[in-house]
């Protein structure tokens, strides 16, 4: 178990207060001129070494990412060469997840600073903090945190007295999911609608303003400048190989106590539940499945995820995903057909209508799932609708077309027999007509 | 050049070259939606998928991605046809299959593609959806059910048309496409959305229920509603046109035509001339043609005989004319009938030297009394594309609203002599300067002033010219090549006190000079020309014809006749020819063919479908100075010539667009 003096959001539940004051006496904003001072290239390779691994669902290696950057600026058509941008993603939509909301509220500071850190890395000329419109409190947090920032000199010109110059913007969205995909963020940026871009080019040559641009989740940022101050060995040290660090589970559903808590990576699915959430609701035999990472990944069967490390390799070997790490417990109280349907419904209201794969068959998916969750269905409608999850997975502009795909795959290969079973019934009890 | 690999077959493709243009020099045929040659990429519809190594282990979308070095591109593996398998049959749950009652049937890449791609049956058993259908004006028929979401149209407009008019609302299955408010599209380019739209969503309005495509003769014309020329298709049936099309031309109109070029042919069925008629007693009496003669004759012209050409005249008319008066014994010929007096002398002068292709290169671009959107809605176009790719753009005359960044310097042509200094600097430094002298300038005298700022700017360099001048009128290039022109216009001819006028349906010609002379009106509408005249002949209208035009750029373009003309109406040659034999000359010519090649032997340029070659521009006579407010000679874009004015498709858009009528509802 992670014990408290490696922790790196010593105010997750907001037991101090959120302002400058308070968290530069947890350590925030400690000589973060002398983390500059260190230069870019070294930031990122201390990055690269901690083995921190992208925060936001899909693991793509952080310090990699910033590498992409440019190392010099391109040029516009009259010379002048064009400034970089960060932009945090901070539209915390996935059903489950809860963790940014947490480090916003309480720890707002660390999000800042690591942008100044992440921004200087990449030479970025400010972040962009794209907010979920329905966070309204946070939103507040963030505003009022950045001014302090900025009356403290932290950010802007001569940001930290680094010599750098470095803004920080807070963007609301308007309550779009799909605003959470790094493409459609900066669609929705630039005041356009809200839809993912193609891909070539990726942001990191043509993002924000056609400027590159680093997409980042607010978890991945906000624990650079502990990373740099601790030293990636230390961060390192926790997981196992190749899924290195702490990280911040989100823990709902039918636990004792759900949660949100910091703890090391790979600890396997029995010790996070007991340690921090107290238990499943009615002992560990009533645990039906659990979605592991967010909505948009298959659930796992009780008896597969028991003892499962929680991290991105582990639940991979297992079909399903780490995501953000939130994690939807179901017991067998459960109706686990009416449970996923109402995520194909989420999808299905969430695709932007792009791409056809994804709009037209996200609906498509939703209504045969809702036959279903009645038994409403004939047998072959399981096979047909896993064809058409397959239609729709990979034939998209962007992963929302496998993240609506992903949940009704897992369905059909663990719970079969259970759709299966209310055709049966369904059948059973429809009266013929006498002949 | 990278070399890649399509189904085993070894190609080189040009830089920057997607992996659909690769396939498609390979000869194999990527099925597509929203991808379109001239739009930006979109990659939406997804039906272009094929497999591509080294790439993720799923099928890409062709049409956006770059072709590579060394490249393995499949088109023909299960992995590909079960994707377009899967894409077809997703467009198809929520369209309606109502090809039997839907306008695009037998021309729908819809169908066409799920013929070729399909499944052949559905899985779907859930309820479809329908989407109501938007108001986008009289033009633009909308049946929202089938859209399949593309987005062609909003591209074009945004990106071709350069309005934003045509958007998406919603998302997921709920997306719409809507103009802004439902407001309908204004843009004189509109209607080119029809025909982007791969099924039957954007259909054409006054089009509907008219015909199927197998029914119709296609026959290939020239537009004549301006100078532009552009390439089109008419489609007709017995004897009536129902649509003009575009034609594919990179150097004239690419694959757009204007709302007036596509929906003027209604008017060619209303207010037509078809019998002869003759005014007795000040009142217009149905004749016969041999009396018409007769009284022409009676006349005895001699040599005060003139002939004004119309707007949309041929150049075998005009030809043809010209004999006739030359064997009389006149040269009374004229063809800028609103009374322009520019110097002729050299076409080079007053010809579009660039070209509508190369425009698009210009890094600066100085207009001189063109309202271009309206003049040349498709030069517009091309404008634009300068203006994207970075060219500064200014502009002499009032101000009307340009669809691409530009500044406008002044109203009065007298600011030619006095520009500003960025102007002046802008055009000195720019590498490929051009400027576009409109008919309002030359109405003003702008020609030598434009010409002694080309050699100042130094506009023709080496492999460039850029001197233009934006004619309005589709006859006007070919009666300059053919003499049609006094040095003093239309005043040099009533000077002359003519006793017989041959109108040749000029129908913006001012009649009041001619007062005393016997005004013999030969032209196909029932329109000023003829109120005015004593005598009218009926002819044939440009689709009613075989004829030579020529293009502002002096592209001489040839058209064939579509349909015959109505009633007694006769094609313009022949009654000319009638009229020589009714007036006791001989012209020269029995048949169309002997006519073109005497044509042909007196300007040769015009026997050759090319550029005209008008040699070097003339000195500036440094004398000249042009002064006062110029007026652009077109009040109404849907207005412009007797067959719009009779038609009943643009007299509805004049209105509702244009003057902002309410749309006529039916009572609750």
């Amino acid at each position: 178990m992670l014990t408290d003096k490696d922790r790196i959001f010593t105010n997750l539940y907001g037991f101090q207060p959120w302002n400058l004051d308070a968290a530069r006496k947890r350590g925030d904003w400690d000589d973060t001129k002398a983390i500059l001072a260190k230069g870019r290239d070294a930031i990122i390779d201390e990055i690269k070494a901690s083995g921190l691994r992208g925060r936001g669902g899909a693991g793509f290696p952080t310090g990699m990412k910033w590498s992409f950057m440019p190392k010099e600026a391109p040029k516009d058509r009259d010379g002048n060469p064009r400034p970089s941008f960060l932009v945090i993603n901070a539209d915390e939509s996935e059903p489950g997840s809860c963790k940014d909301r947490e480090i916003i509220r309480h720890d707002p500071h660390k999000l800042i600073e690591g942008a100044l850190v992440a921004g200087f890395a990449m030479q970025a000329r400010a972040a962009y903090i794209y907010i979920r419109g329905e966070y309204i409190r946070e939103a507040e947090t963030l505003f009022a945190a950045v001014q302090e920032a900025y009356d403290a000199g932290l950010i802007g010109k001569n940001a930290a007295g680094s010599g750098y110059d470095f803004d920080v913007f807070v963007h609301r969205g308007a309550g779009a999911y799909i605003c959470g995909e790094e493409t459609a963020m900066i669609e929705s940026l630039e005041g356009k609608k809200g839809q993912p871009r193609l891909k070539p080019p990726f942001p990191a040559g043509a993002g924000l303003y056609g400027c590159p641009t680093t997409v980042n989740n607010v978890e991945s940022i906000a624990v650079a400048p502990t990373i740099i101050r601790r030293g990636a060995a230390w961060f390192s040290s926790f997981g196992r190989e190749n899924n290195k660090g702490t990280k911040l589970f989100q823990i709902s559903g039918h636990v004792e106590k759900p949660c949100v808590v910091e703890e090391a990576m790979s600890i396997p699915f029995r010790e996070l539940i007991e340690k921090h959430c107290g238990g499943i609701r009615g002992g560990w035999d009533n645990l039906l499945a659990v979605i592991p990472g967010g909505s948009s990944v298959p659930l796992v069967p009780a008896e597969q995820i028991m003892d499962c490390p929680m991290d991105f390799d582990g639940l991979k070997e297992v079909g399903s995903g780490l995501g953000t790490a939130a994690v939807i417990v179901m017991d067998k109280s459960t109706d686990i057909v009416r449970a996923i349907s109402r995520i194909s419904a989420f999808y299905k209201h969430e695709s932007c209508g792009q791409c056809t794969p994804c709009r037209e068959g996200t609906g498509w998916m939703w209504r045969v799932m809702e036959r279903l969750r009645e038994g409403e269905a004939d047998k072959s409608e399981i096979d047909m609708l896993f064809e058409v999850t397959k239609q729709v997975e990979g034939h998209t502009i962007c992963a929302l077309g496998d993240a609506a795909a992903w949940p009704i795959q897992g369905l059909i290969r663990h719970f079969r027999p259970e759709l299966e079973r209310r055709i049966e019934a369904r059948e059973g009890s429809l009266q013929e007509a006498a002949e | 050049m990278p070399k890649v690999t399509v189904d085993g077959q070894e190609l080189d493709v040009p830089d920057g070259a997607t992996v659909l243009q690769a396939c498609e020099l390979a000869g194999k045929e990527i099925p597509r939606f929203c991808y379109h040659e001239r739009l930006s990429i979109a990659g939406n519809c997804r039906m272009c998928l094929v497999e591509v190594k080294p790439g993720p282990p799923k099928p890409q979308a062709s049409c956006a991605l770059p072709a590579a070095e060394g490249q393995q591109i499949r088109t023909d593996t299960p992995m590909v046809k079960k994707a377009r398998e899967g894409v077809m049959e997703f467009l198809l749950i929520n369209h309606p299959l109502d090809c039997p009652i839907c306008d695009q049937g037998g021309e729908c890449d819809l169908q066409d593609q799920s013929v070729a791609y399909g499944r052949g049956a559905s899985r779907y058993h859930e309820h479809k959806r329908a989407v109501t259908s938007k108001n986008m004006g009289p033009l633009i028929k909308t049946i929202m059910t089938r859209c399949i979401h593309c987005t062609r149209c909003v591209r074009f407009s945004e990106e071709v048309a350069g309005v934003d008019e045509i958007g998406a609302l919603y998302r997921g299955e709920n997306m719409q496409i809507t103009t802004y408010l439902e407001q309908a599209a204004k843009h004189e380019l509109s209607a080119n959305v029809i025909d982007l739209c791969p099924v039957g969503a954007l259909t054409s309005r006054p089009y509907a229920y008219e015909a199927r495509p197998w029914e119709l003769k296609k026959t290939m014309s020239i537009d004549v509603s301006d100078a532009v020329g552009a390439n089109i298709r008419i489609d007709s049936r017995g004897r009536e046109v129902l649509r003009a099309l575009p034609r594919i031309n990179d150097d004239v109109n690419e694959e757009w035509i204007s709302d007036k070029a596509r929906y003027q042919v209604d008017g060619l069925t209303r207010r037509r001339l078809d019998k002869v008629w003759i005014r007795k007693a000040g009142k217009l009496q149905a004749s016969s043609w041999n009396e018409a003669f007769e009284l022409i004759a009676a006349a005895k012209p001699g040599k005060d005989i003139a002939a004004v050409a119309g707007d949309m005249v041929d150049c075998e008319t005009m030809f043809a004319a010209r004999k006739l008066l030359n064997a009389l014994g006149s040269n009374l010929v004229e063809s800028r009938q609103t009374g322009m007096n520019y110097d002729v002398s050299n076409l080079a002068a007053v010809n579009f030297n660039t070209g509508f292709a190369e425009i698009e290169n210009a890094d600066a671009v100085l207009i001189v009394g063109s309202h271009v959107r309206w003049e040349a809605a498709l030069l517009n176009v091309r404008l634009r594309k300068a203006a994207k790719s970075g060219a500064k753009i200014f502009l002499v005359g009032p101000e009307w609203e340009t669809t691409y960044p530009a500044e406008f310097i002044g109203a009065d042509v007298s600011v030619l002599h006095d520009l500003p200094a960025h102007v002046a600097e802008a055009m000195s430094k720019a590498e490929r300067p051009a400027v576009i002298l409109g008919g309002a300038a030359l109405a003003k005298g702008a020609l030598h002033p434009a010409l002694a700022l080309a050699a100042e700017w130094n506009l023709v360099r080496d492999g460039w010219n850029g001197f233009n001048v934006l004619h309005f009128s589709a006859a006007r290039m070919g009666s300059l090549m053919l003499g049609f022109a006094q040095k003093g216009g239309m005043a040099d001819i009533a000077a002359a006190k003519p006793k017989v006028v041959l109108s040749l349906g000029a129908d913006e010609m001012d009649l009041e000079p001619f007062a005393d002379a016997l005004k013999v009106y030969i032209g196909h509408h029932g329109d000023k020309g003829a109120h005015g005249a004593e005598i009218i002949l009926p002819a044939a209208a440009f689709t009613e014809k075989s004829g030579t035009y020529v293009n502002t750029e002096g592209r001489v373009q040839l058209a064939d006749k579509a349909v015959f003309a109505p009633g007694d109406a006769r094609e313009d040659w022949t009654i000319l020819r009638a009229l020589a034999d009714a007036l006791g000359v001989s012209v020269g010519f029995d048949s169309f063919e002997q006519l073109r090649a005497q044509m042909i032997a007196e300007v040769p340029a015009l026997g050759h479908e090319a550029v005209a070659d008008y040699g070097a521009l003339p000195k500036a006579d440094m004398s000249v100075k042009a002064s006062g407010a110029m007026s652009y000679p077109i009040k109404d874009f849907y207005m412009t010539n007797p067959i719009a004015r009779a038609s009943a498709v643009m007299q509805q858009c004049s209105a509702e667009l244009l003057h902002g009528e309410a749309l006529p509802e039916a009572a609750e």
